[in-house]
């Protein structure tokens, strides 16, 4: 079976996932994104790479971070950016998401980035118009279920890679909610690719999926255990629905056991860097003193995730 | 009409017969193997030579959509995918809208069915009114009308105290009962086996413990009831395991796979093919290993299609929205051959697995060619390919993930109590 995401030719199309992409591909993305992090530092803050093109944002699930940054991508790109918030108001209206796809093809789309709360419903569009002989255009996953967030996995990368250089001594642990993650799922997928020869989650056994060990990571559940020697931390977004319940006993217990303090930070590297892929939850998975503290790489982070989605948009749009 | 099948290859399971010879129809009936009876003259007769002769397909779990979901198949249309591919009897659930849970709605399947004059239906009652796992439904008034088995089809039944009461209720009249193993809390919501595709997937997971903890729970209550249960649709390893400890020790349970799971396991789901999406979901390679072996030794009674006629409108949406199912009934026979062809199987016992070992769950004589028999008949190449395409099926269900395999295996003729209901249009001439 072919790469959904990639055309006879081996060029990127679609980006719908970082399982299965080649390294090379990868480092094109993080190469192309260096010199669009300095444009963000210039007066006039454009390149007409993708002027002309309509991106359509076409969200349907909630996110104000992930679309303004795909906006303001597409907008230093020169595009014309049309966003939608489609929400789960619109199946109930009865169309369906093939049907809403066309409609927007029929507009003349360009590229669609879209964020479904359905693993897999990138997948979808991008088959439904592989298959319609619609190959000019091209689908962006901006987040599907608790599958992938390969633009979030890149702009993490990207951010590794800025302050560690090089990925092939790396030890990376992963903390918290991997079971429902689609960034932690993008992220180990990437960091394998490249070579990372440690990749750790940690986190108790409610939130580590039954068969994580496949993907090539090591699981840990304690949380000092897994951080000790660590070059670097991402700690993952603990959902408000699954603080209290099955999954979890309380906020509290869960911050005892896996929140990032500056004590148990204390274990990993002394320059060890600290992500989080936002939006935080303070003193739940993360204390203020780590977040805002001098480990923290977090805003860069978001610096970082404009220019990796100009280069993202660019590339599968072969501009 | 008084038939003649002449030099095929003819298979009768049950009676262990399987030679080339010659079969004789009459009144509806198989009238005579071998030699035509005194002053039999036929008024048709069908050159069978390197063709198999069999008794039609039974098959214990299609879904004719009838009533409540015309919309997806019809009566009409399903009944001919079943002639088409030789099953001339069908079990259907009561999962249908409203559920099979009143006589009235039992004798105008059957009656419907009947006037098509095509394959047998043999309606499952619902066990539970409105399967809503409350209230027993009148068992011997549906019995009258033509059930021959109570289920709950897909509905979960969260009261084992129910469960405990409709089986003792069904084991005082001799009733049967049907269930598939699924606990109604693991894995709800959940859309694919808990393993390594499910994880790289992010797909919400059915873990195996779901069908072990109400197989083990079924298994306790017929113990202790004695109620003859039929486990439908296992798809674990270990549910195989545990029905092979509970034959051992004398429990009267049989069970069946579909075939689907006989041939695929969670990896085929792919990039998200929606056409992958089952109930049950598909398991990993070790457990479709333990299917296809339970299957051969016995611990697995037989095969069904598993037939769940869905349009495109169900399966072009995201894996996680798309309706389960996929149509089988053409795929039966194929799909039992393809098993049966890699794992070394003979011809005579896979077909005991669509025919007389389903015959015997139903409790009904058919599925056999003694003579008197109803000649419910099957004729196929098991020589000649065909490409499974949505073109090529008559069911109004175009969705199966077997679309574009070539299989092996060709339904040509169809009998039905001594009628000819379907035949395959000969090839072109090249």
């Amino acid at each position: 079976m072919r790469n959904p995401q990639l055309n006879a030719a081996g060029d990127l199309t679609h980006l719908l996932t970082l399982e299965g992409l080649p390294a090379e591909i990868i480092l094109r993305v993080l190469d192309t994104a260096v010199p669009f992090a300095s444009i963000a530092e210039r007066e006039v803050k454009k390149v007409p790479l993708l002027r002309g093109r309509s991106v359509f944002n076409l969200f349907f699930e909630n996110s104000t971070r992930t679309r303004t940054t795909f906006e303001i991508a597409a907008k230093r790109l020169s595009a014309d950016v049309i966003n939608l918030n489609i929400g789960v108001s619109s199946t109930s209206k009865g169309e369906t998401l093939l049907d809403t796809v066309d409609n927007l093809v029929a507009m003349n789309a360009d590229m669609f980035v879209v964020r479904h709360a359905q693993s897999g419903a990138p997948h979808l569009i991008a088959a439904h118009l592989n298959r319609m002989g619609r190959t000019h255009v091209h689908v962006v996953n901006a987040g599907d279920g608790r599958h992938a967030h390969p633009t979030q996995g890149l702009l993490d990368l990207f951010t590794i890679r800025h302050y560690k250089k090089d990925f092939r001594n790396l030890v990376v642990a992963i903390v918290g909610d991997v079971l429902h993650s689609r960034v932690a799922r993008s992220l180990i997928h990437g960091l394998t690719t490249l070579g990372t020869p440690e990749v750790r989650v940690i986190g108790p056994k409610t939130l580590i999926p039954t068969a994580v060990s496949s993907l090539g990571v090591r699981v840990h559940h304690d949380m000092r255990e897994g951080l000790a020697g660590c070059d670097v931390v991402v700690m993952l977004r603990l959902q408000s629905e699954r603080m209290r319940g099955a999954l979890l006993p309380s906020t509290g217990e869960y911050f005892k056991h896996y929140g990032l303090t500056g004590e148990k930070l204390a274990v990993a590297k002394g320059d060890a860097i600290v992500m989080h892929p936002g939006p935080m939850n303070r003193g739940v998975e993360i204390e203020s003193a780590v977040a805002d503290g001098e480990r923290s790489v977090i805003l860069p982070q978001v610096t970082f995730g404009i220019a990796v989605r100009m280069a993202v948009l660019s590339i599968v749009a072969g501009a | 009409m008084k038939i003649e099948i002449n030099h095929g290859r003819v298979i009768d399971p049950k009676h262990g017969l399987d030679r080339v010879t010659s079969l004789y129809v009459a009144d509806g009936a198989v009238a005579a193997i071998g030699a035509a009876p005194s002053g039999f003259r036929a008024d048709r007769a069908i050159d069978a030579r390197g063709m198999v002769v069999c008794p039609g397909l039974i098959d214990l779990s299609a879904r004719l959509r009838e009533p409540g979901f015309e919309y997806k198949a019809t009566l009409e249309s399903e009944m001919q995918a079943a002639v088409a591919g030789g099953v001339t009897s069908l079990a259907c659930p009561p999962d249908t809208d409203p559920p099979l849970d009143e006589p009235g709605l039992v004798q105008m399947l059957k009656h419907r069915a009947r006037s098509l004059n095509q394959a047998h239906v043999y309606p499952i009652g619902a066990l539970t009114v409105g399967l809503q796992g409350v209230e027993l439904t009148e068992m011997g008034e549906l019995a009258e009308a033509g059930c021959v088995a109570f289920s709950h089809a897909e509905a979960p039944l969260t009261d084992t105290g129910v469960l405990l009461r409709a089986m003792q209720y069904a084991a005082t009249f001799g009733h049967r009962v049907w269930l598939r193993a699924q606990d109604a809390h693991l894995g709800k919501g959940g859309v694919a086996h808990d393993g390594e595709v499910s994880t790289r997937l992010g797909l919400p997971a059915i873990p195996a413990a779901a069908e072990t903890i109400a197989l083990a729970s079924i298994l306790a209550l017929v113990r202790s009831t004695g109620v003859r249960v039929h486990i439908c649709r296992l798809s674990t390893a270990e549910g195989v395991a545990m029905l092979r400890a509970a034959k051992e020790d004398g429990l009267p349970v049989t069970c069946d796979v579909a075939v689907h799971h006989l041939h695929l396991c969670d990896v085929d789901i792919g990039w998200f093919d929606p056409q992958c999406r089952l109930i049950p979901p598909l398991r990993g390679t070790r457990d479709r290993a333990a299917l296809r072996a339970g299957l051969a030794d016995g611990t697995i009674d037989l095969a069904c299609s598993d037939h769940t006629p869905v349009d495109d409108d169900g399966k072009q949406v995201p894996f996680g929205e798309a309706e389960p199912g996929a149509t089988g009934l053409e795929l039966l026979l194929p799909l039992t051959l393809k098993w049966a062809q890699e794992d070394g199987i003979a011809l005579p016992e896979a077909l005991a697995r669509i025919t007389a070992q389903p015959a015997a769950v139903l409790g009904s004589n058919a599925g056999h060619l003694g003579v008197a028999a109803a000649a419910d008949i099957c004729i196929f190449d098991p020589a000649r390919y065909w490409r499974v395409e949505p073109s090529a099926l008559k069911s109004q269900g175009k969705n199966t993930p077997f679309v574009g395999l070539e299989v092996c295996g060709k339904v040509l003729t169809t009998i039905v109590a001594g009628q000819v209901v379907y035949e395959t249009p000969a090839p072109a001439a090249p």
